[in-house]
């Protein structure tokens, strides 16, 4: 089967290459393929496991902000909303979405896609999901998020006291499975199962 | 023509979808509204208009960038007293509290990100149009750092949303945003699609001596 570089349109016949290893395209370097062991599964684990932390990442506060006997807590989505009430509601868009809404919609939509496929099933609608999925990747933004709060914390402990909540550390769990997620998913592999299965 | 042609998707007549990767020969489908058999999606040999799209968000990205730095990013309302912050203040506050890492990462990520993304892509669009055929390998592997790093200048955003979100404690320390973070995010946002838009297959194109678009 041929494969075109995605990034210098370069033709390949694609060989089989042993587990653990990828493929990369002989003139500009890209990443063609990445050929893993039970690649799909991993990545549904690692979703689920991504799922579960972003919800006790909504339970708890992150930071927790002390001073003249004065306590303020902040939750996942609190910065958005005070974006949003402030006036400047396009970055309270903006953050909502690539804090909040990004990150679960894209744990949602590998779930959706992967869980049917391992039961030998199709997904409602794959095209779409797939997508949506591809789509959606690069404006999911939940480990920049983590650095963000990390700033926040050093750039507050000059003046007040600051202390760190439940929630920063399911943060930090859920952005490492959707890191993982991510490294383990190899599109051809996704489409190729599709393939089969119609 | 120098030599034999490397055999490229384009120059063998089959067309490959951007993203599920699925090659289709061109006599199949009509050039115009092609879309792929397997993902739906409209299908072109490169991807449209790009760069005059990639100059486009470019230009505005560059344009932003002065608001973005001139006006405060946030302001601290502390016993009365008001305190601005941009970009480079924050950058040298954090210095002068020898936060060195943290004020290192996020003079990367806010100052140095945002103008090396707009100086690289502006270049790889130029090697395109004057058909430049140096080092074709280094130009792919910066196109592909470009776009890795362009999401990283975020952080300065959601460094503020956390504090607008934290510190609202009336009169004693209140952190309100500033014009300056919309106008940053403005810039954040448009060099990603920047990146997006620019096809880097149009400098290989360029090597085989193919100046038609």
């Amino acid at each position: 089967m041929r494969l075109a570089c995605p990034e210098c349109d370069l033709l390949h016949e694609s060989m089989e290459i042993t587990y653990g290893h990828s493929g990369y395209c002989q003139r500009c370097g890209a990443v063609l393929f990445r050929n893993h062991k039970n690649s799909l599964d991993k990545t549904l684990a690692f979703a689920i496991t991504g799922l579960v932390f972003f919800l006790l990442a909504n339970i708890f506060p992150i930071l927790v902000f002390k001073m003249n006997g004065n306590t303020e807590a902040n939750q996942l989505a609190d910065g958005a909303l005070e974006f949003l009430n402030s006036g400047y509601w396009p970055l309270g868009i903006l953050v909502l979405f690539a804090s909040v809404i990004a990150p679960l919609l894209v744990l949602c939509l590998l779930v959706s896609i992967l869980l049917p496929l391992k039961y030998n099933r199709l997904p409602v609608i794959p095209e779409l999901q797939i997508r949506t999925l591809l789509s959606l990747r690069p404006w999911a933004m939940a480990e920049i998020f983590v650095i963000g709060i990390m700033v926040a914390f050093v750039k507050l402990g000059d003046f007040a006291e600051v202390g760190i909540g439940g929630s920063l550390i399911s943060i930090i769990c859920m952005v490492l499975a959707m890191v993982l997620a991510f490294v383990f998913l190899d599109r051809r592999t996704l489409w190729q199962r599709l393939d089969q299965l119609k | 023509m120098r030599g034999l042609l490397p055999i490229t998707a384009k120059n063998s007549g089959i067309l490959a979808c951007e993203t599920c990767h699925k090659l289709i020969v061109c006599d199949t489908v009509s050039e115009k509204g092609a879309t792929c058999p397997r993902c739906k999606r409209a299908i072109h040999v490169r991807k449209k208009d790009s760069l005059n799209r990639t100059w486009a968000l470019l230009v505005a990205a560059l344009v932003l960038y002065i608001p973005a730095n001139l006006f405060p990013i946030m302001t601290l309302i502390s016993f009365g007293r008001e305190s601005r912050e941009t970009i480079l203040s924050g950058i040298y506050q954090l210095f002068l509290s020898d936060q060195w890492v943290i004020a290192i990462v996020v003079l990367l990520a806010s100052v140095f990100v945002p103008i090396f993304k707009i100086a690289a892509l502006a270049f790889l669009v130029i090697s395109v149009q004057m058909g430049l055929t140096w080092r074709p390998v280094f130009r792919a592997r910066l196109y592909r750092f470009v776009e890795w790093i362009g999401r990283w200048s975020m952080i300065d955003i959601f460094m503020i949303s956390v504090l607008i979100a934290l510190v609202k404690l009336k009169a004693l320390a209140t952190i309100e945003a500033g014009p300056g973070a919309l106008a940053f995010a403005a810039v954040v946002i448009l060099t990603m699609y920047a990146s997006k838009t620019f096809d880097p297959r149009l400098m290989w194109d360029r090597l085989e001596g193919e100046i038609d678009e």
